[in-house]
């Protein structure tokens, strides 16, 4: 983790558990005491995204960036200049939680200035019980399709495969073998496997990518 | 086909396309876009049609318009966008045309907002189009039941000749769940030999129409529609009851309330209070038979909605005056938590025991 860029982006198909994952990143990196600012970008989707956990994320010592509009029943495209401003500050880890698919990482290429070949990285977040990314094939559409939108290029993968509570070690699996799939054919690490505390310590420990544990964080008891 | 993770709107749509949805006609409002997001992908590819209508108005139309020829239609919407389609809905049923109409409910009136709300129900089990009618109304709890619903609703829509519409509230189409998508059996439909889909010179003409100037030819119209939505109401009702046996209190509530109280009503049987659950699935016919066999220990009713309280009005002519009815809601796009329908319900039956 403390090998990723100053600035990482996430990024991938819609439903994909972006939000989850960044949440869980974030929170990873300001437990080990490192000033993490968590810009949600997200505008694609209405509902479930990470600016309606500013004060959980502020009791780990996350700064939330969001949209200029507070409230948050609005999908207006307004992103806050505090966006910028974290990018620019050189003290800080951004995570940027990017909506939606290629139209939600159109908000990217806004910010290209600052996104400088070498100088950030950017996960593809892979659900591999997603319909759209059963197969490495559907993966590398979407990430074409994200890059081109993006003007931002992918530096490594994320296999976050599940099925909510629902999840055996066999989704961890099959998600890993779509993301070695596209590794070979694009040519990019697997940088994390995202795990439920259920799944921890059942799954092999040859797997390619670092282990990051995930709370469910957005999904209510209820759901 | 193993099980896949999908958005409610998304398997909505996918539901369709497997239950042989021909032609979609929509227009975007937020909170079911991926609907029509999702049929503009995949519609071409399963050999059907996707319009992006220029509003409401005009996608209701485009229904009545292809369902009169004979195809499997769907269009979906939110609150403010259904308020718009009541005109379309009340000729679809005076022409008796099938259709699946998706309601992703959003909070009111007026423009409201973006999030879920419930307080749409008037609107789907009332109406608010012109003349007698009935619509058989949908309210899945879970996107496995979303699913399952929206292909049996092509096939109530085509066996019944009437609209049939899902209602699912703003965050059944924005939730995700794991789901499954197997055939399911399709009852006997009759074939469309009403349809206008050409003479050939063999025929005469078919004729899709709503008008009828002749008093004495409308009213027998009507009776025949009465007939079907009889058969409707009594082939059709479908509910869940949940931990009713001995149940003290009784909670009513149907969409995503429905799983929020049953969070409840565990924690409510944890704390002794012996709570149980009545959904309907079905809004309209409205499971009136469950209310008849709430057992005998019920003491009271607690009707819970994302509203300031529509569906009670059902649940009292259902109750038929035995059992007090309470009520918790929240409306405007909050959703209620566990926590207080909890105390609600012990303020009900007086404090934990």
């Amino acid at each position: 983790m403390n090998k990723d860029k100053r600035i990482c982006i996430i990024s991938g198909y819609y439903g994909n558990g972006k939000t989850e994952f960044a949440l869980n990143y974030a929170i990873s990196l300001a437990k080990q005491g490192i000033k993490t600012v968590l810009a949600d970008l997200d505008f694609v989707n209405p509902y479930f995204r990470s600016r309606e956990k500013e004060q959980l994320l502020n009791g780990y010592g996350v700064k939330l960036v969001s949209s200029n509009i507070k409230k948050l029943g609005s999908d207006l495209p307004a992103i806050s200049g505090g966006v910028a401003g974290s990018l620019n500050d050189l003290s800080v880890r951004v995570v940027l939680d990017v909506g939606g698919d290629a139209t939600g990482a159109r908000v990217l290429s806004s910010h290209k200035d600052h996104l400088i070949e070498g100088q950030y990285d950017m996960f593809y977040v892979v659900n591999a019980n997603r319909l759209e990314n059963l197969t490495a094939e559907g993966v590398i559409n979407n990430m074409k399709e994200i890059e081109k939108s993006a003007r931002a290029k992918f530096t490594g993968l994320v296999n976050n495969t599940h099925l909510l509570r629902y999840t055996t070690v066999a989704d961890i699996l099959k998600g890993q073998t779509v993301c070695e799939n596209v590794s070979k054919i694009v040519n990019l690490p697997i940088k994390y496997i995202a795990a439920s505390e259920m799944i921890i310590g059942k799954q092999p420990k040859d797997l390619e990518g670092e282990i990051l544990p995930i709370n469910m964080l957005i999904r209510e008891a209820w759901m | 086909m193993d099980k896949v993770l999908m958005k409610g709107n998304e398997a909505i749509a996918e539901a369709a396309i497997k239950a042989g949805c021909d032609c979609f006609f929509g227009y975007p409002i937020t909170p079911q876009n991926e609907v029509p997001e999702y049929m503009a992908k995949h519609m071409a590819k399963s050999g059907g049609v996707f319009i992006q209508a220029e509003s409401e108005v005009a996608a209701i139309n485009m229904v009545y318009g292809a369902s009169g020829a004979g195809f499997r239609v769907m269009t979906s919407t939110s609150s403010p966008g259904m308020a718009l389609k009541q005109e379309g809905i009340s000729y679809l049923v005076g022409a008796e045309l099938p259709a699946v109409i998706v309601n992703i409910s959003r909070g009111g009136p007026g423009l409201g907002s973006i999030q879920s709300s419930q307080s749409d129900y008037f609107q789907v089990t009332r109406g608010g189009g012109n003349g007698d009618y009935r619509i058989i109304v949908f309210a899945p709890s879970s996107i496995q039941e979303a699913v399952d619903l929206t292909a049996k609703a092509f096939d109530l829509a085509d066996y019944y000749r009437n609209p049939v519409i899902v209602l699912g509230d703003g965050m059944i189409g924005q939730m995700m769940e794991p789901v499954e998508f197997y055939l399911t059996k399709n009852r006997t439909l009759p074939t469309k030999d009403w349809a206008t889909t050409g003479t050939n010179g063999e025929r005469k003409p078919n004729i899709i129409n709503s008008l009828a100037l002749v008093s004495e030819d409308l009213e027998r119209h009507n009776y025949k529609l009465q007939k079907k939505y009889d058969e409707m109401e009594e082939k059709e009702v479908m509910y869940e009851t949940h931990k009713m046996q001995g149940a003290e209190i009784v909670l009513v509530a149907y969409g995503t309330t429905s799983r929020i109280t049953k969070n409840a009503i565990d924690s409510l049987r944890e704390s002794g209070i012996k709570a149980g659950l009545i959904r309907p699935i079905t809004l309209w016919p409205f499971p009136n038979k469950a209310f008849n066999e709430i057992p005998k220990p019920a003491k009271s009713i607690l009707v819970v909605e994302m509203s300031m309280g529509q569906m009670i009005d059902d649940v009292r002519i259902a109750n038929e005056g035995r059992l007090p009815i309470h009520f918790h809601g929240r409306p405007g796009g909050m959703i209620p938590t566990p926590e207080e329908i909890v105390e609600k319900a012990k303020e009900i039956v007086g404090g934990a025991k």
